[in-house]
């Protein structure tokens, strides 16, 4: 049977009938990046209220249909641009940090490319340097994707203390994929059904970069999107004549080998037989490998 | 064009067998969708920046690389689309992109 881990998806958008159509498919896990709901929230409290629905309501949801939740908490680019909403929300963080299933910070990023935007994604990334978690990043959309990823690469390598491989800088295309490689960082495709990719570019981008440090994900949430989008990007996979290892190694294989970096993080399944155990001890870089054999540092 | 680190398992003929039918539905949506806007406003690519990106766009699609050019047709058109600047705006604009970068000052007809 086919299982993945859907590394990105907004599952407070999604129905329980989304969830069980994600189990049958055999999704096993869900990280769940805090992002915008499509209006500005009004205050910190608002924020606050919404990572207790990703840190306590959602993962008990989850666990109806055997999926383990794990989430990702932030103030999203799009509110970004109030500074003083910002540093409000920034300060409640890191009493949920010690959540069992909070993973990192995220998803934060850019999305207008603006100085105050830029302000709050520095502000994520010290408090994620701070408190030693993993970071999600989202880049922006559209005309904007090239100038905010390499306004997000260039930031984050000025740092010394970031290591690329325990940043996922997610929404990759064709024209900014090579950029954040390059850097040694993850990175995202987004099987969008409108903006963002398509299964088919998304298996031409592994067919010419290959599958190191490149996951697979849904970013369902409540515009156009499909839950069962990497799935969909599997049966895809299969028509184009690409081996069920191959596969594999992309939709689970890659995304424990990011999250597994974690020490929270845990599909709770027994390898099949003949491969290694697919949970990596966190900073453990040589054993962060795909099942592909491709290393994830 | 390089070839790709994970080599295509089908041939160029079993690649056509296969999505022909479904690439040839996207040309004929693009085409159809180029003579509804004749029927309504046929300047509308020279008074809105979508438009005329769009027709740019187009012009990439028939151009093979040249011999070195590394960048691939979909690559040229993501940079044809893309907001080519670097400094950061000054303060926020609008919440959402619009899928094109207004490189003529045009703005939306």
């Amino acid at each position: 049977m086919m299982r993945y881990v859907d590394l990105h998806a907004h599952m407070v958008s999604r129905t329980t009938d989304d969830y069980l159509q994600m189990a049958l498919t055999g999704c096993v896990a869900v990280t769940e990046p805090a992002f915008w709901a499509g209006w500005d929230r009004s205050s910190a409290d608002g924020f606050e209220d919404y990572f207790r629905h990703l840190t306590d309501f959602e993962p008990k949801r989850a666990a109806q249909y055997g999926i383990r939740h794990f989430a990702w908490l932030c103030l999203n680019p799009k509110e970004g641009e109030d500074r003083q909403l910002a540093r409000e929300v920034l300060s409640r963080i890191p009493r949920y940090l010690q959540s069992p299933t909070v993973l990192g910070i995220g998803e934060i990023g850019l999305n207008r490319v603006t100085r105050n935007e830029i302000a709050t994604f520095r502000d994520h990334v010290e408090l994620a340097l701070e408190h030693d978690q993993l970071i999600h990043i989202h880049t922006p959309h559209l005309e904007d994707k090239y100038k905010g990823t390499r306004t997000i690469v260039d930031i984050l390598t000025e740092y010394d203390r970031i290591e690329p491989s325990r940043v996922m800088i997610d929404h990759a295309e064709e024209h900014t994929l090579p950029i954040i490689l390059e850097n040694g960082f993850w990175t995202g495709l987004t099987l969008y059904p409108q903006t963002k990719v398509s299964p088919e570019r998304a298996i031409d981008m592994f067919e010419r970069y290959g599958t190191d440090r490149i996951c697979v994900a849904s970013a369902c949430d409540w515009g156009p999107s499909l839950p069962d989008a990497v799935p969909h990007f599997a049966l895809a996979m299969r028509r184009r004549g690409h081996a069920a290892a191959l596969i594999d190694s992309i939709i689970y294989g890659n995304p424990i080998a990011f999250l597994g970096q974690s020490p929270k993080f845990d599909v709770g399944a027994e390898p099949r037989s003949g491969e290694a155990a697919t949970t990596v001890s966190p900073r453990d870089h040589t054993a962060a490998t795909s099942s592909a054999g491709v290393a994830a540092a | 064009m390089q070839p790709g680190v994970i080599p295509s398992p089908k041939t160029g003929r079993e690649l056509v067998d296969e999505y022909f039918i479904e690439n040839r539905t996207r040309l004929l949506e693009i085409a159809a969708f180029l003579d509804r806007l004749d029927r309504t406003d046929a300047s509308l690519v020279d008074r809105d920046f979508r438009v005329r990106a769009f027709r740019d766009a187009l012009r990439l699609l028939d151009a093979r690389p040249a011999a070195g050019e590394a960048q691939t047709r979909v690559e040229r058109i993501q940079h044809l689309l893309s907001d080519p600047t670097t400094e950061p705006l000054e303060k926020l604009d609008t919440k959402s992109a619009r899928g094109a970068y207004d490189r003529w000052q045009l703005g939306v007809a």
